[in-house]
């Protein structure tokens, strides 16, 4: 390859959407959403329960029709040329499943077989996926005899297969443990770093913090921030100040204690008792709370300051938490 | 030549969940057998074919009873796939169309082969017996298994309507028991009364079974010529349908496919 198609493939938009709209009846899923990613790199798209990521996907991997707008995924638009989009991604997540009947070997190899590989080479790319995730002794196995873990990676595996060159994963890692959470992450850093394009939806912040070169944090099915996770905390400004309490029924009390030095919205974690505020000046703000907290005789477990998260991105962007929607 | 090579590839995987899917064994291979026994012990006593064998009589309209609801096979299969999110995965793969409900019509006629097979074991075993040619017999068979994949079409388009598997038991059931009851599968239909005796006539049920059982040689002897033209023509009017229903529901089955969608 020479040097002027490296420089083009830097600039080269792996995926790109204009003004998508999709109503579902009275409810608008997605209300004009833009997207430019990059070839070979990652986009986390953010957002809680509903906020229009999965639709997102379903747009982009030609399983919906835009109401409005368009996209265009490795060049060619979804919507006039769907058949060859979908030679070109590869699918997994929530709703993009296996047979739990079959084995992983079969699994992939039908899957193979339906991107138009002979069957020999299905199932020698199927061996080759397996033995890389580490799943060969459970091989010949029907999957709903596997962990949630395993399963995840035959999913993963099966959108993997073709090596195609744009990925969408849709909520990949849901439900998982952290150590079947860090090993799916680890196959998609290497196929990112081999030259594929991901667009990865989660809930987790820490998530698009770990694998995303860029952020879009959805909400009601518009994109109202994007940046890099460096650029988002920045967005958020300086410190952050975390009270947590002994006693939850202090929450109301410590909350207009630390509304005298807040410079955002203060943020509430009922069940972990936690109260936490964006400050200016951290080390003045955590003086007077702290005589101040002592002076009502609250009882304080921590207090602490601490740089900003996604989290507070997420509150400070939409004024609830991301986890809190997701759980409703 | 993709979409045939897609709904193979489809049917394999299918045709691999039959052995392992213990629901599958019970409707394709226990259901019909436990159908001819119990027809033919309980009812076989008590009805009386006037020349013939009620057992005899009896065979060709369980195998339409059991080919027809055998058709079912392909909604609740397909309704499955759409709440796994199997079908997700495929439409987001460059497979040809209509190669998933292609592929699923095309194994369910094997599961009903299959449970062809098993029933004439169990028919031989309580004493039908083939009295026509080989030929008249194979003739039989293909139009059984002909009709049922006619019919999973119908039943592919409501496997991909329905919200959940479980509602294609209830839907199929209201429709299928009056459709295999009110015609000549169990009574001949001379002896039914006015309006049901022409509802069972053209009902395509009814000549799906006169046609077997003539072929087979089981009509018993001395049984009048029908009056009526799709039991006159049954092989006719019985393909007709089958036909028919293809024709216009493979198209469909097909366009709700593409839009079916696991939200």
């Amino acid at each position: 390859m020479s040097q002027t198609t490296i420089a083009q493939n830097t600039t080269e938009l792996a995926v790109e959407t204009s003004a998508i709209i999709k109503r579902y009846g009275n409810v608008t899923a997605l209300d004009g959403l833009d997207l430019a990613v990059p070839a070979g790199t990652v986009l986390g798209l953010l957002g809680p329960n509903g906020a229009g990521k999965t639709t997102a996907v379903s747009v982009l991997t030609t399983l919906i029709k835009p109401d409005g707008g368009w996209a265009r995924v490795a060049g060619v638009d979804v919507a006039k040329e769907p058949q060859r989009v979908r030679s070109l991604i590869g699918l997994s997540g929530q709703y993009a499943a296996v047979d739990e009947h079959l084995t992983a070997t079969e699994n992939l190899e039908m899957i193979g077989c339906l991107y138009g590989m002979k069957r020999r080479e299905a199932r020698r790319r199927a061996n080759d996926l397996i033995e890389q995730f580490r799943l060969t002794d459970s091989a010949n196995r029907p999957l709903k005899t596997f962990s949630g873990g395993m399963r995840r990676r035959i999913d993963l595996a099966g959108a993997l297969l073709a090596s195609p060159p744009v990925l969408f994963l849709d909520e990949p890692t849901t439900g998982l443990d952290p150590r079947s959470r860090g090993e799916l992450w680890d196959a998609i850093r290497d196929r990112v770093s081999g030259g594929t394009t991901v667009v990865l939806t989660t809930q987790y912040l820490e998530e698009a913090d770990q694998l995303a070169n860029e952020i879009v944090v959805i909400d009601h099915g518009r994109a109202i921030a994007r940046g890099t996770s460096q650029e988002l905390k920045r967005h958020v400004g300086g410190e952050h100040l975390d009270v947590h309490l002994a006693r939850p029924e202090d929450i109301s009390r410590v909350e207009s204690i630390v509304a005298s030095v807040a410079v955002g919205a203060v943020r509430i974690v009922a069940d972990e008792s936690l109260v936490s505020v964006p400050v200016a000046n951290g080390v003045d703000a955590l003086a007077s709370v702290l005589a101040s907290l002592q002076s009502d005789g609250v009882d304080v477990v921590d207090i602490g300051l601490r740089r900003p998260t996604l989290d507070d991105v997420f509150m400070e962007l939409t004024g609830h938490a991301a986890e809190e929607e997701a759980a409703s | 030549m993709t979409m045939l090579r897609d709904a193979a590839t489809i049917a394999r995987r299918n045709m691999i969940r039959i052995g392992r899917v213990p629901e599958v064994m019970v409707f394709v291979l226990v259901q019909p057998l436990m159908f001819v026994l119990l027809f033919a012990y309980v009812f076989g006593g008590s009805i009386d074919i006037p020349g013939g064998s009620y057992r005899e009589f009896l065979i060709a309209g369980i195998f339409a009873q059991t080919v027809v609801f055998g058709a079912t096979f392909t909604a609740s299969g397909l309704a499955e796939d759409v709440q796994k999110g199997l079908i997700n995965r495929f439409r987001s793969l460059p497979m040809a169309r209509s190669a998933v409900v292609a592929g699923r019509t095309a194994s369910d006629v094997v599961y009903n082969g299959l449970s062809v097979v098993i029933m004439s074991i169990a028919g031989l075993a309580v004493g039908w017996r083939i009295r026509g040619s080989i030929l008249d017999a194979v003739v039989a068979y293909l139009l059984l298994l002909f009709f049922s994949y006619s019919f999973s079409w119908v039943m592919a388009c409501l496997g991909l309507m329905v919200p959940t598997p479980e509602v294609v038991n209830n839907a199929t059931f209201i429709v299928l028991f009056p459709m295999t009851f009110i015609a000549n599968t169990f009574v001949p239909s001379d002896n039914l009364p006015g309006v049901l005796r022409t509802v069972a006539e053209w009902n395509p049920v009814s000549t799906l079974t006169h046609a077997v059982r003539v072929r087979f040689g089981n009509l018993p002897a001395g049984t009048p010529e029908p009056t009526s033209w799709p039991l006159q023509n049954a092989m006719l009017y019985s393909l007709a349908w089958a036909v028919l229903l293809i024709v216009v529901f493979a198209p469909i089955a097909t366009r709700l496919y593409q839009r079916t969608d696991k939200r």
